[in-house]
């Protein structure tokens, strides 16, 4: 490897430098575009004490469900987490702390802390359970929050197709939380379905730019589907 | 007689303008989507960062990339864009998207509304709904007018930890279209079939009653 050249070729090595008790952001909205691979690595290196920022948490057996099979994850921070049986379960026995977090505030949180914003102010929780012990001010005559930005010691992203330097694309809604977690990583690694070469990439149709990519790996992915649903 | 749920859809398509951009929630709300009227074009947002949503795809056709926010897998309708859920919620939050319409467990006369989180039961998480309710302006509350137990869901003050604070003006029940103003709640028009004295009875918080209220039409 020499340069921009991104690409690892082990999951061992996309993962390097995880340890106990840092923070993994990960890209996925229910079990669409979420990492799968990566996912699994972490669940192999059976690294513990997690905190992990994801707008859900996977389904028992899949997703970032399977880390809650060995009690990886402290805490979690999500917008919405009830598909989950295990999940529950560890709630419920003090096992796991949760800070359930408005959808937009989340991905707000995730764009904001990859661009060096530390907080900003939003409509979304004034006068809810959201907006206790934070800080209000009024502008124009409405009330807003203040909400602090976020960042992690690791992104995990799925992306559909990525060339050596990193760029990303995202297929369809596959997107969703990808590119604001790839920002917001001090390591993202971001695992796609096909790697081509520097330049295969139309610059102008790249989602994610390279320059917040620092592991690229090809993967195979299961791609699960949470709800089937067809016209009848 | 109480409105059906598809009555219910079909009395807030109504309500639908041609141009409209517009976030359908899950249950009643998604059945809006099939009473646009003939001729008009609304474009639905999905808030996990599609606007232009389409029909469910047939097996054919299925792909685990395209879903709802519902995490139902969709198609995307001609003319449709897909981008990231900062942008999705930009959208939203900067009131961009013209109609909103969601379910609720409680509304009061102030406008404020409950519908995330039951004290003592499993909290799951807002989801998405604290940022639709405090980022648009128009918004429609879908919701039976009482509980199964005949307690009043349109109360004085919502006794439910609130997902939104002075946001709603706008609720449609199974029994009556009740707009919010100023403190309290007013009748503007009722279900077919249904009398004054039935919505008065089954409404907690204080209720304006105009001396003539309309009964809703459909097609």
């Amino acid at each position: 490897m020499a340069g921009f050249d991104k690409v690892v070729l082990s999951y061992d090595e996309a993962m390097a430098g995880l340890d106990d008790g840092m923070t993994v952001i990960a890209g996925g909205f229910g079990l669409c575009g979420i990492p799968e691979n990566l996912i699994a690595e972490i669940k192999r290196r059976q690294t513990k004490g997690l905190t992990v920022v994801s707008n859900n948490c996977g389904v028992d057996g899949f997703g970032l469900g399977i880390l809650l099979e060995d009690k990886q994850i402290r805490k979690m921070v999500a917008s919405y987490v009830g598909e989950n049986a295990l999940f529950e379960k560890q709630l419920l026995n003090g096992e796991l702390e949760v800070d359930l977090t408005p959808q937009g505030t989340l991905a707000e949180k995730m764009r904001a802390g990859g661009a060096g914003i530390p907080a900003f102010y939003t409509a979304t929780g004034v006068g809810t359970p959201v907006a206790e012990g934070k800080e209000t001010r009024t502008f124009d005559g409405k009330e807003f929050l203040l909400e602090e930005s976020i960042t992690g010691d690791f992104a995990i992203v799925k992306g559909w197709k990525a060339d050596r330097y990193g760029n990303v694309m995202y297929r369809h809604t596959a997107q969703n939380f990808n590119p604001l977690a790839a920002t917001a990583g001090k390591i993202t690694v971001v695992e796609v379905e096909e790697i081509v070469e520097v330049g295969e990439l139309e610059p102008s149709q790249i989602h994610t730019p390279g320059i917040y990519v620092d592991r690229v790996i090809q993967g195979t992915f299961e791609k699960r589907i949470e709800k089937v649903t067809v016209r009848s | 007689m109480a409105l059906t749920r598809e009555q219910m859809a079909q009395r807030v398509a109504q309500e639908l303008r041609d141009g409209y951009y517009v976030n359908l929630g899950i249950g009643i709300p998604t059945l809006v989507a099939n009473f646009v009227p003939q001729g008009m074009e609304v474009m639905l947002q999905s808030e996990n960062g599609l606007l232009g949503m389409g029909a469910f795809p047939t097996e054919e056709t299925l792909d685990a990339d395209m879903i709802n926010a519902g995490k139902q897998t969709v198609t995307a309708v001609k003319g449709a864009s897909i981008f990231s859920s900062a942008e999705s919620f930009a959208m939203i939050r900067g009131g961009h998207v013209d109609l909103t319409v969601l379910g609720a467990f409680e509304v009061d006369v102030h406008g404020n509304i409950a519908s995330w989180m039951i004290p003592n039961k499993l909290v799951k998480g807002m989801g998405g709904a604290m940022d639709l309710v405090a980022g648009a302006d128009n918004i429609i509350v879908t919701m039976t007018h009482a509980s199964k137990n005949g307690e009043s869901k349109l109360l004085a003050d919502c006794s439910l930890p609130l997902t939104g604070k002075g946001c709603i003006k706008k609720v449609l029940t199974d029994l009556a279209w009740i707009e919010i103003d100023a403190g309290q709640f007013t009748l503007v028009e009722r279900a077919p079939g249904v009398s004054v004295e039935e919505i008065v009875e089954k409404t907690a918080g204080k209720l304006v009653v105009p001396e003539h209220v309309p009964e809703m039409t459909f097609a």
